[in-house]
């Protein structure tokens, strides 16, 4: 299928929805596509899945480490395969059976990490995932990716599919609108451009690329102040080349992340420029070293600035200095 | 191959295994003893697979659980013809593919396996993809006593008889003994039969050192129809050394000069008695 936005349907839904439609799609003509849930075919939103191909789901009832290991035994023999479970558990539950059985023994286990970030809100920090990127990134052979939009969450469906390396998908529930942009190709690890802009680089991943472009049109109105917006949807491996593009002539730069502010992208991207000696005033927005304060995943949001009065308003204060 | 043959190769392991683990001056020494016996009959009797095939996906797997013992699967893989004997003069050494647990660097190993409880889940994947496949292929995996404590491989023992795994054969190497102590003191699993049973496999016992048992009891494979198979093989680590038999210190132990050249002379004698 061609990579580009044309050939797509362009919806506004959640993209764990896109995931499973695209899953649907692609188990349609291919029969080593096996999906392996661990009671999560309801929040995975893979009931319809499981109804068009009993065949082809795995289920193992709630016990993440198994849901691991026994989709890295099909991978080995040759399956194709998405292990699907809530990002808060697949990675700190079933973290050693991601680092041994699927990366450190290359079985090309594509991991789904649903719901993820604070998408479950006010259920609390047992069921957030703040810590994935940080940890994930210092596995090695394990591809990080968080798809913005319905496009991207597309694209990355089919590509983790083909892909023979283990890839580790997160992303929310919530509605997410299609993000304008010229760029209509998709590859892991380059990042995209969505809007160019003199004054400012905001860099985001996953589902804070939208209130990033909110801040975007909030910062040209009412300031003037024209940004530059990227959504790095692969947060490993990071897409050293644009950053480094982007900060070439020392625009102040911002960082947006549903994670913790320690070990994401925003730390990925400080330590690149810091080795490579860009001295753009730098700024990360993300979830502080605390459990959150309880509310939705927008009130959590905007409770930390993730929103597009929090980075606007951050904006500000770092052009200042 | 014979049980006198099996049983030659028996002593001829055990001397490999001493003799490399006395060159790394590493290892997991009785616990290799302890299950090579079960490796020397699974590979030179029971398994269908080919070095010079070892890619055909209908081969049986064979996935090693309890990783430490690498010792006893890299002596019989050379034995089988996956990469000369003389690699094993690297082991554990600067820059060498066989490291101190099971690695597919080396050819012949399926998972990179050490950390404990991983085996038994990659093992049902792996079987139910050959149901999935309509293949004849089977899987085994040896277990530790010592690792059975690690809860996914309960998670993993639940999917083998939910999926109705009868290609899936696990094998306990019981040998009672773990690095601090006797596993009964250390977190009782008995009546660990009981419990597989009970979870829905059809379990055996077997002596593991008895070459003509463990021959039969692979034959006799599946032991029931749409159930994963369990043998527990009561075994005596550190087996075939006299001193280091059921002592806890051989663990990890490396014997001195002098331990090893003891060691020989008594499988050199058990080797004229067979």
């Amino acid at each position: 299928m061609d990579a580009t936005i044309e050939n797509i349907a362009v919806t506004n839904k959640a993209n764990l929805e896109v995931f499973s439609a695209t899953l649907q799609k692609l188990a349609r003509h291919d029969r080593d596509i096996i999906v392996v849930t661990s009671d999560s075919r309801g929040s995975g939103k893979l009931v319809p899945f499981g109804q068009s191909f009993p065949d082809q789901i795995v289920e193992v009832g709630i016990a993440e480490q198994n849901l691991v290991g026994v989709a890295a035994g099909l991978a080995s023999a040759g399956k194709k395969v998405f292990a699907v479970s809530p990002a808060c558990f697949l990675t700190a539950r079933a973290l050693e059976q991601i680092k041994n059985d699927v990366a450190y023994s290359n079985n090309a286990v594509k991991l789904i990490g649903i719901s993820a970030g604070v998408s479950y809100g006010a259920l609390g920090s047992t069921h957030h995932s703040l810590h994935d990127f940080a940890v994930l990134r210092t596995i090695n052979n394990l591809i990080v990716v968080a798809p913005a939009d319905n496009f991207e969450t597309e694209q990355a469906i089919m590509l983790a599919a083909e892909t023979d390396l283990p890839v580790y998908l997160r992303f929310g529930k919530k509605s997410m609108p299609l993000l304008s942009t010229e760029e209509t190709t998709f590859e892991f690890g380059k990042g995209r451009v969505i809007k160019e802009g003199s004054d400012l680089v905001i860099i985001a991943t996953g589902e804070t690329v939208a209130p990033a472009l909110e801040a975007s049109e909030k910062l040209q109105k009412e300031s003037g102040i024209e940004a530059t917006i990227v959504s790095m949807h692969t947060i490993k491996p990071l897409d050293y080349n644009l950053i480094a593009k982007v900060a070439a002539d020392g625009k102040p730069i911002i960082t947006v992340e549903e994670h913790s502010v320690y070990g994401g992208l925003g730390e990925a991207c400080a330590s690149f420029l810091l080795e490579n000696n860009f001295r753009n005033r730098f700024k990360i927005i993300g979830i502080p070293d605390e459990y959150t304060v309880t509310g939705s995943q927008q009130e959590i949001f905007n409770h930390y600035g993730i929103s597009g009065d929090g980075i606007t308003a951050a904006a500000l204060t770092l052009r200042k200095g | 191959m014979s049980e006198q043959e099996l049983a030659h190769k028996s002593v001829e392991y055990r001397r490999k295994i001493l003799k490399y683990i006395v060159k790394a001056n590493a290892g997991h020494t009785g616990g290799s003893l302890s299950c090579i016996d079960i490796l020397n009959v699974l590979y030179n009797h029971t398994l269908n697979v080919d070095a010079d095939d070892f890619g055909s996906p209908d081969r049986d797997r064979y996935i090693q659980s309890k990783g430490h013992t690498v010792e006893a699967l890299y002596v019989v893989l050379a034995s089988r013809g996956f990469f000369p004997e003389s690699d094993l003069e690297t082991l554990c050494k600067y820059k060498s593919h066989y490291i101190g647990h099971p690695t597919r660097k080396v050819h012949g190993v399926e998972q990179n396996t050490g950390a404990l409880g991983h085996g038994l889940s990659l093992s049902v994947g792996t079987a139910i993809a050959g149901k999935l496949d309509k293949k004849n292929y089977r899987v085994f995996t040896l277990l530790g006593d010592g690792e059975l404590p690690e809860g996914s491989n309960w998670e993993a023992a639940l999917s083998a008889a939910h999926y109705k795994l009868d290609n899936l054969c696990a094998i306990l190497d019981k040998n009672n003994l773990q690095i601090t102590g006797p596993t009964a003191d250390v977190c009782n699993t008995d009546p660990v039969d009981k419990k597989f049973e009970a979870f829905g496999w059809e379990v055996r016992h077997v002596d593991g050192h008895d070459l003509k048992q463990l021959k039969e009891t692979f034959d006799a494979l599946p032991f029931a129809e749409g159930k994963p198979s369990m043998i527990i093989a009561h075994t005596v680590k550190g087996k075939g050394v006299s001193y280091m038999e059921n002592q806890l210190k051989w663990h990890h132990g490396v014997p001195n000069q002098k331990q090893y050249a003891e060691a020989l002379e008594e499988l050199d004698l058990q080797d004229e008695n067979i």
